[in-house]
């Protein structure tokens, strides 16, 4: 596939070539369980997927997605930019190839042509700029309006070309092209039709669409990709009770399922019918202490609490091994510049202790919130956390918070809580999401005046052995001073039936990279 | 004592085996901590350990012995379901029967304020409640009392209604006796028997009630024990024939069994029936 | 006959100002939720300005009691407004929902008041024994189990085991009668259990209750046979706090099904209500809530009115 990839996308700068080459292997995540072996994908069927979330307050305006279900359905039906592959290479996807200038300022995409909407519209740079319009502005209601924040300016040059002008450089800009909420959708007079309508050019079109139940899907027979798209049709169902879900797939009401509970998962994976595929990727739990706020705005006290939990027992007892230990910053193993050398950090009550003690405190005693919201497991793994805390003379006194409200109540509120992160594809996006100065998401207020130096500076800087330097001090930075601590890395564990078949899966997201429905088919 | 003696020596076996389940429901909610072996929230062991040595019954989903926490659980459960279930019975009660004693504007303004707190389903009522006060135990309790003292306040009116009307109380009235008088020695006594048999069932639907929240990711603060938490965290081990959510399930309704045959040896005791068998 | 009009009537007319303090309850009680719409629906990713932005476009940024009695204004002229999420109109939104929540809660009363009064009946005609006391344990410790524990045993024998039911019900408009009714076997088994303990215990306490009565006595000794006393004389007098603790699980079989919901995956009214709730979609949520409380108060209405007409003194008060 990549290359196919580098002949088709053409792109003039050798530089670009080699970033976009060396972005191949970024979230390149590391398939654990052998999917079936290949072989030729057979055309047919009804793909029937159960997922874990989804509510009846659900729109198919791609720009307020924010769980599974919807990313699942928008992948389905809308076409992005860009992809990223199922081996974590970043691929054109409406783009056909983009160029870049050295400063990394301003990029010129091309786009494929031929291609039509599900209402027989064809696709042309009038519809991306609106679609990418639809994120900006005042009255941008978008999810995606920080990260294309770096945006000055957006403009259509003839049918098939569109330049972006972005503020400063930003090496990795297509990257962010394939986020989710960017789906690329008619327009009309510079105005998205109707956002909500899920007309896009994806795969499969929408027949019917019941909001926190199902969706169902039938193949676009206009399809312009040929080697996707394999099942006829495809049925998501909500089901948010994971009994419910592990039953539907055992008696086979569905084909495939997200979110396996971990503590059954060895008992699932006994049934001849099911099994279990797991992917480790990016996303990852962090407990955020707000360092604007007392205690934690003392580095030894966060230190304290960050020697102060056993990363071991959390991915034994809360992932049940699905997962791998973190070391308190936010980049995962299958990120391209992931700090391999940077010493793990250990369970270790005496240096707990010690720190706390450099901090002049004898105890501590602290409030950490928690809701099953944040991730499964949460409340638990705030027990946890409390019983390991003690052995250092630290106090956790466990809230479990509503579920209701948490992202709004609690997040970004409370200064110690726990948090679920779906992890970015590049370092760049992660840190700039939820570690950069003020910006919205940086939920421990964290400022640190280096670490936020190195971030533009990495960002402009298409030298990838320079970024290498840069990304690693940053992790180092954050592991060190940071307000958070990472217990945990969290694989993507989903249940398959066994007559469903695919390739390799994606690791960046959950479900072959949301794309179970025009990847996977029926052996 | 004697005389304590002789009733429960004509007790029916269903009576008596209740009442050997509360009394020693009550004994270990009491001497708790002396009889278990760990703490409540101490992680003793791996998750799900199997039953054996060192663990009567295997361990739960962090490694904590489960016998622990059920013992626990036990102090924790009762005592909130029976403070709560005693508060509705209060509240409820003694409205109830006030607004059919009262009868006019007191039974219409009883009746409608009760009908608004009805009328919006209770698990949203107390999400929204929740959601703002918190999960305390104490506005856990208050909250859950009040909620159920409108389900007693209808029971205790319908049933006092039929009450009011009978000739005996047209008497006490007549006496000129006061309202109070009329509530405590004329309907209580006739209106006890339902009653009581609601308060045999209410006080397990305290339980349902916070395992219900639960699900919805409110009640009880962790790492508190109860029962209607534990069943909901290993219920999805039912589903691989896996009996260890039955544990907690079966105490709640091996209780719910002792309380209500108990409840039903009161009833056929006041209904004065001979027995003719 | 006429005095039960007028009662109807003014509990009508009650009903309505029941039903306004109820919408006035529950819009304040959505408004002092932490949170508001523009907030819960971005969830993690919500930012100071989208969320003033969506603000502004949906008018969550007009104070409270504008935004109430415009959403009054509305309701008066029959119009229910629109889904904050979706602008969908709220009828469309939950007309469908409506029809499979009373369908499940009429499938699980067909089955469960007759089960009930039947063994209410019969429990209290044969107390004491053998027969009496197996009813009691088994529907007691069905009660005692969480409605969602039911399900999962339901249907780990009937569905997973032996494979007799769908797990889920994934119902659509598109089913006929029998097929729907097939795929809400579980959940209505389900709630029967949930809901038979207590109507069924209210049966039987109620005939116990009378038994002792002169008139029941004088018919024993009159040599009635146990049977015909039970179902001629003890019944039509207990009938009132039967009927009573029958109305209250109907109304709970509409309102309260929320976990069954989520468990089965049934695409009812309650499930749209919570999630409306954490999302504060208002309109959603005010519109289910007047259903759910309207539900309430027609059904209560029904009860009072029978209660009446089973209780001669009632009826003809002195």
């Amino acid at each position: 596939m990549s290359e196919e990839t580098r002949k088709t996308t053409g792109f003039t700068r050798r530089e670009v070539l080699a970033t976009g080459a060396a972005a191949g292997a970024i979230a390149a995540g590391l398939s654990i369980a052998p999917g079936i072996a290949r072989a030729a994908p057979k055309k047919g069927g009804t793909l029937r997927l159960g997922i874990g979330h989804g509510s009846t307050t659900d729109t198919l305006d791609t720009a307020t997605t924010t769980d599974l279900y919807m990313q699942v359905v928008g992948n389905a039906c809308y076409n992005y930019l860009t992809e990223v592959s199922n081996s974590g290479e970043l691929v054109p996807e409406l783009a056909q190839s983009w160029d870049v200038t050295p400063d990394a300022k301003v990029w010129t995409i091309k786009l494929r042509k031929g291609v039509e909407f599900h209402n027989g519209k064809t696709m042309d740079s009038g519809d991306v700029v609106a679609s990418i319009n639809h994120h900006l502005g005042e009255d941008s209601k978008s999810a995606a309006k920080a990260i294309l924040e770096p945006i000055a300016e957006v403009k259509a040059d003839g049918k098939d070309t569109v330049v972006f002008t972005m503020k400063t450089g930003n090496a990795d800009f297509p990257f962010i092209l394939s986020d989710y909420h960017i789906g690329i959708m008619p327009a009309k007079d510079g105005k998205l039709i109707d956002p909500m309508s899920g007309v896009g050019c994806g795969g499969y079109i929408i027949e019917n669409f019941e909001p926190g139940v199902r969706t169902t899907l039938k193949r676009n027979p206009n399809y312009w990709k040929t080697d996707r798209a394999h099942v006829d049709s495809a049925e998501v169902l909500s089901i948010t009770d994971v009994t419910a879900r592990t039953n539907a797939l055992t008696t086979g009401e569905i084909d495939a399922m997200d979110k396996v509970d971990l503590k059954t998962a060895h008992l699932l994976a006994r049934s001849k019918k099911v099994r279990l595929e797991e992917v480790s990727g990016t996303q990852h739990f962090t407990f955020a202490m707000r360092t604007d706020t007392d205690p934690f705005t003392d580095n030894n006290v966060r230190l304290a609490l960050k020697y102060a939990v056993d990363r071991e027992a959390l991915v034994k007892t809360i992932l049940l091994g699905h997962g791998v230990v973190g070391n308190d910053h936010p980049i995962g193993r299958s990120n391209q510049y992931h700090a391999d050398d940077l010493p793990q950090r250990q369970y270790d009550p005496d240096k707990a202790k010690f720190h706390l003690k450099k901090a002049g405190l004898d105890s501590l005693k602290v409030d950490f919130s928690a809701a099953d919201a944040a991730f499964a497991g949460a409340v638990d793994a705030g027990v946890l956390y409390k019983e390991h805390a003690a052995k250092a003379g630290i106090d956790i006194n466990v809230v479990r918070e509503p579920n209701d409200g948490y992202w709004s109540n609690v997040w970004l509120k409370k200064p110690f809580c726990a948090v679920y992160w779906g992890g970015r594809p590049t370092e760049d996006w992660m840190f700039s999401t939820a570690y950069a100065d003020g910006v919205p998401w940086n939920d421990t207020y964290w400022k640190h005046d280096r670490f936020n130096k190195l971030l533009v500076e990495a960002r402009g800087e298409l030298d990838g052995s320079k970024r290498r330097g840069m990304y690693f001090e940053m992790q180092k930075i954050v592991s060190e001073e940071g307000g958070v601590v990472v217990p945990m890395f969290a694989n993507y564990v989903m249940g398959v039936s066994n007559k469903v078949a695919h390739d390799k899966l994606g690791a960046n997201w959950a479900l072959d990279g949301f794309r179970a429905i025009e990847r996977w088919w029926f052996a | 004592m004697a005389q304590i003696w002789k009733l429960l020596k004509s007790a029916p076996p269903t009576a008596l085996f209740g009442l050997a389940v509360i009394a020693a429901y009550i004994l270990v909610a009491i001497f708790g901590p002396l009889l278990t072996p760990y703490g409540e929230s101490e992680i003793v062991g791996s998750q799900f350990e199997l039953w054996g040595e060192g663990f009567v019954l295997g361990t739960d989903n962090l490694g904590r012995d489960m016998l622990t926490r059920l013992i626990y659980g036990a102090r924790n459960t009762i005592g909130i379901a029976f403070v709560t279930t005693c508060l509705a019975f209060l509240i409820g009660g003694v409205l109830g029967l006030l607004a059919t004693t009262l009868g006019g504007w007191a039974d219409q303004l009883l009746g409608r304020l009760v009908d608004v707190l009805m009328a919006i389903p209770i698990l949203i009522f107390a999400l929204l409640i929740l959601t703002i006060t918190g999960t305390s135990v104490p506005v856990l309790i208050l909250v859950i009392a009040v909620l159920d003292s409108t389900r007693v306040f209808r029971l205790a009116r319908s049933v006092s209604m039929n009450i009011v009307v009978l000739d005996f109380v047209e008497a006490a009235r007549l006496r000129g006796e006061g309202t109070w008088w009329i509530i405590t020695r004329e309907i209580l006594p006739n209106a006890m028997p339902p009653l009581v048999a609601e308060f045999g069932l209410r006080f397990c639907f305290v339980f349902l009630f916070i395992s219900a929240l639960s699900f919805l990711g409110l009640g009880i603060q962790p790492p508190t024990a109860d029962w209607g938490s534990m069943v909901r965290d290993n219920a999805t081990l039912i589903t691989y024939g896996d009996i260890t959510p039955l544990l907690p399930a079966g105490a709640i309704a091996l209780l719910t069994v002792g309380v209500n045959f108990v409840v039903d040896w009161f009833l056929h005791k006041t209904s004065g029936i001979r027995d003719d068998k | 006959m006429a005095k039960i009009l007028k009662m109807v009537t003014q509990r009508l007319a009650l009903g309505f100002l029941t039903l306004f303090v109820v919408s006035m309850i529950i819009f304040l009680g959505v408004e002092l939720l932490p949170g508001d719409f523009a907030q819960e629906i971005l969830g993690q990713s919500a930012t100071p300005e989208t969320v003033a932005a969506f603000r502004r476009e949906l008018g969550l940024d007009l104070p409270w009691y504008t935004r109430y009695f415009d959403w009054l204004g509305g309701v008066v002229q029959g119009d229910f407004g629109k889904s904050l999420a979706s602008r969908r109109d709220v009828s469309d939104l939950i007309g469908g929902r409506l029809l499979n929540t009373l369908f499940l809660a009429a499938v699980a009363a067909a089955i469960s008041v007759p089960v009930a009064m039947i063994l209410g009946v019969l429990a209290a005609l044969y107390r004491n024994t053998l027969f009496d006391r197996t009813i009691n344990v088994f529907t007691l410790t069905s009660i005692s189990f969480p409605d969602f524990f039911v399900a999962y045993i339901l249907i780990l024998f009937l569905a997973v085991n032996w494979n007799i039911f769908p797990s889920i019900s994934n119902v659509s408009s598109d089913l006929g009668f029998w097929e729907h009714v097939y795929r809400v076997i579980l959940p209505a088994l389900t709630l029967t259990l949930v809901i038979v303990a207590h109507m069924m215990r209210m049966t039987r306490a109620a005939i116990i209750n009378l038994l002792a009565s002169p008139y029941i006595e004088m018919a024993m000794l009159k040599g009635i046979s146990r049977s015909r006393i039970v179902t001629h004389h003890a019944l039509p007098n207990a009938l009132a706090p039967i009927i009573n603790v029958i109305v209250i699980n109907l109304a709970f079989l509409v309102v309260g099904v929320v976990v069954v919901e989520v468990v089965f995956v049934y695409p009812g009214l309650g499930q749209l209500l919570v999630d409306s709730v954490a999302k504060r979609d208002i309109p959603v949520v005010q519109a289910s809530c007047l259903i759910f409380a309207a539900t309430y108060i027609l059904l209560n209405l029904t009860a009072d009115v029978l209660s009446i007409l089973t209780n001669p003194r009632l009826l003809h008060p002195k």
